[in-house]
């Protein structure tokens, strides 16, 4: 039997294809190596009961995997290092039926109209691979729509003074606004920020079926116990109803097999352990920023540019300690966001030109606390001091912080590639991140970092302290050297020139006719936004491109 | 609960835990507190079918909804397989040394227990410290099940009765309640 898609991956970008794939009338075989814990296997059109408000489960055991002890990824800042300085858990996205979906509080925001204009609008930064996007965002914005409808989104149109045009309102209001949130937005008003109702995909209201969030706050990380999260599980379930879906979950592909310039469908290896030949018509890879190029590595496909211009963000994090509770277990991680780092003011250009740089770029500012007591507990010193400081509670109680997710720009040098000396449990060889960020970063990041413990003084900090992830610093592998961004992007590059890029703009390989890449390794740039709306609007767009 | 350690280890153990976390009028200590039982859970945690290391869902019951915690997942035969490299390690076996050796938790546990010598319990509190101190890597390990144990959910054998969390005022898991709009934004 020859299919008419196999999709290698079932996050967001997975399953945003197989709706639309599915809905068109073709049949489509989602590959997932991950279990599934998402779908009733029952009745795969309904949720599984699998996720809950579980620290243990969920932060320090695995639940949604990968686990780095069967498969592990390496990473190195340079070639410098050698081959590895670092082997366990880099960049994980959940390995599980919805990927990266499941474990994201379901911040959703678009791109701005200029994210896809970068080279045209701010110039080249040299050392970095700045270009334009294949796509405009008013070509993209159709798919944005769509996929905020089925996902769900909740927020208000118009708060945001930066958001590009809208053909139609979000699906559902704003959640509840947390308590810490109001005052850190009303704290960055006065110091002439706009922050606004982060865009969500989590039900304000009973939507599609599924309930409206119960508040639970274990919510970033975690699975959603009642689904009130609705990405990827709506777009999953939706394919699945329509009869011509097959999951299989707990079954990795290790090559894709090709005759000319065309795919003719995956190696599977079965948890059993047991392999065999899937033929398609068409094969969609949406497994990832890391693990995409990886199976296109192990399948041989060979473009130099396969892996290159690995992008996260850099994340610029600025804790402040409060006088009150901010009461950061109560809501949905992150009820607020603001763009105004993105876009950037004479100060944020005197700080390029003081660094030598053209430009410039922060990113999305979260308004968010730390809210669980196991992460809390582990920061203390150990011995008697450590029950009065868990009940004191600087840190679940009383801190309010600002992540900026930072722009991080595209350079040849971070990429993923094949480690010739590590393997995951099957025997394939893992992926191994290079990765180091380059001066725009750490310039960004001297400058706003300060900008935002203004903010937390404002709303009355009696302490703040400006960290990154990665650690700054050019020299040398120290343990926060590894990004803690799960926001992969940039891997497999999009465009119109072969040369320049790996895959069409509609995120086919421009050496295979019928190999479509759905996830944000197709990314030109990183923005300073999260990748999932985008990836899972590309992936829409792609898969109505086929069809 | 299942039990993998020693009598003897078990005692020393349960000091070792009790120095790191100390009970004080703020809370109650690692002892009190269930972490030996979250510890002796994790190292024997294949003695039971299915083993204990992910507590089903979506709710505990302490908030409304079953007590589905109670049990556990079944693993998959590559979830066994990463657990059972991280508890028992890879005992030289091909199949779990694609990478080379792995040094388990129970070996780590029996190793840094029997470092810490058969008179640990009878040692002061400097001495005890000390003796700590001369192996940091399992005092490090030790200290974040003390964590984990303290302040994990009470079905993987910690958190004894909640009061960890009741001591710091946290409300642990909340589904299928959750908290209400107005607790969210004024509580």
């Amino acid at each position: 039997m020859t299919v008419d898609a196999v999709i290698v991956g079932s996050g967001p970008g997975g399953s945003a294809a197989a709706d639309v794939l599915t809905a068109a009338g073709w049949s489509v075989v989602i590959v997932e190596k991950g279990r599934n814990h998402l779908l009733d296997p029952d009745d795969p059109t309904r949720p599984s009961t699998d996720y809950s408000n579980d620290e243990i489960k969920f932060l320090s055991r695995y639940f949604l995997g990968p686990d780095p002890l069967v498969e592990p990824r390496t990473f190195r800042t340079g070639e410098d290092d050698g081959d590895r300085v670092h082997v366990g858990e880099v960049n994980s996205v959940p390995t599980t039926v919805g990927g990266g979906g499941t474990h994201a509080d379901g911040k959703v925001p678009r791109f701005m109209p200029g994210d896809f204009r970068m080279l045209s609008e701010l110039g080249p930064l040299p050392g970095a691979e700045v270009a334009d996007w294949p796509l405009t965002y008013d070509e993209l914005e159709p798919y944005y729509a769509e996929v905020e409808r089925a996902i769900g989104v909740a927020g208000l149109a118009g708060a945001n003074p930066f958001a590009g045009p809208r053909s139609s309102p979000f699906p559902m209001p704003p959640g509840a606004p947390m308590f810490g949130a109001l005052q850190s937005t009303a704290a960055a008003e006065r110091l002439g920020y706009h922050p606004y109702p982060a865009p969500t995909a989590a039900n304000s209201v009973p939507y599609d079926g599924r309930p409206a969030c119960n508040n639970c706050g274990f919510c970033a990380y975690f699975g959603c116990p009642i689904h009130a999260k609705g990405d990827p599980v709506a777009l999953l379930t939706r394919a699945m109803a329509t009869g011509r879906a097959e999951l299989l979950s707990e079954t990795f592909v290790p090559r894709i097999r090709f005759e000319g310039r065309r795919a003719t469908g995956v190696d599977l290896l079965a948890a059993d352990g047991t392999e065999r030949f899937l033929a398609a018509r068409n094969v969609i890879v949406a497994a990832g920023a890391i693990e995409t190029p990886r199976l296109l590595l192990l399948s041989e496909v060979d473009h130099p540019l396969v892996g290159r211009y690995l992008m996260v963000h850099f994340q610029t994090i600025v804790a402040g300690g409060m006088p009150f509770r901010t009461w950061s277990e109560r809501g949905r991680s992150v009820t607020h966001v603001h763009d105004d780092m993105i876009v950037g003011d004479e100060a944020s250009r005197q700080a390029a030109r003081d660094a030598g740089l053209p430009w410039i770029r922060g990113g999305l500012v979260e308004h968010a606390g730390a809210a669980m007591p196991i992460m809390e507990a582990k920061h203390y010193p150990r011995g008697t001091v450590h029950n009065r400081l868990m009940a004191d509670s600087p840190i679940r109680k009383k801190l309010w912080a600002f992540t900026m997710q930072g722009e991080d720009l595209a350079y040849p040098t971070n990429r993923v590639d094949l480690d010739p000396g590590f393997r995951d449990a099957r025997g394939y060889p893992v992926a191994r991140v290079t990765y180091r960020p380059g001066p725009h970063e750490l310039a960004a990041h001297e400058h706003f970092g300060p900008r935002l413990a203004a903010i937390l003084d404002e709303m009355g900090a009696e302490w703040t302290t400006v960290t990154s992830s990665p650690g700054r610093g050019n020299a040398g592998f120290t343990p926060e050297s590894v990004p803690e961004s799960r926001h992969n992007m940039g891997t497999v590059r999009m465009g119109t020139d072969p040369d320049t890029s790996v895959t069409d703009p509609w995120g086919r390989l421009h050496a295979y006719d019928n190999v479509v890449v759905a996830d944000s390794s197709v990314f030109v740039t990183s923005t300073g936004y999260g990748p999932t709306l985008t990836l899972a609007a590309l992936s829409a767009r792609a898969a109505r491109h086929l069809v | 609960m299942p039990s993998w350690l020693t009598e003897e280890e078990r005692r020393v153990l349960e000091a070792a835990c009790e120095r790191t976390v100390p009970g004080t009028e703020d809370g109650p200590g690692a002892v009190a507190g269930g972490v030996p039982d979250y510890i002796d859970g994790l190292l024997g945690a294949f003695t039971v079918d299915p083993p204990r290391i992910w507590a089903r869902g979506p709710t505990s019951g302490r908030a409304g909804g079953e007590a589905a915690f109670a049990s556990f997942h079944p693993l998959s035969p590559l979830d066994e397989l990463a657990w059972r490299m991280r508890i028992e390690g890879s005992q030289g076996l091909p199949e779990r040394e694609f990478n080379g050796p792995v040094v388990g938790l129970q070996e780590r546990y029996r190793t840094g227990l029997a470092a810490l010598g058969s008179d640990f319990c009878e040692l002061d509190r400097v001495g005890q410290k000390d003796r700590l101190a001369a192996d940091p890597d399992f005092a490090e390990l030790l200290f974040h099940h003390c964590c984990e144990g303290l302040y994990g959910a009470p079905e993987y054998g910690g958190n004894r009765d909640g009061a960890a969390w009741r001591a710091i005022d946290f409300a642990g898991d909340v589904q299928p309640r959750g908290w209400t709009d107005a607790e969210v934004a004024e509580p």
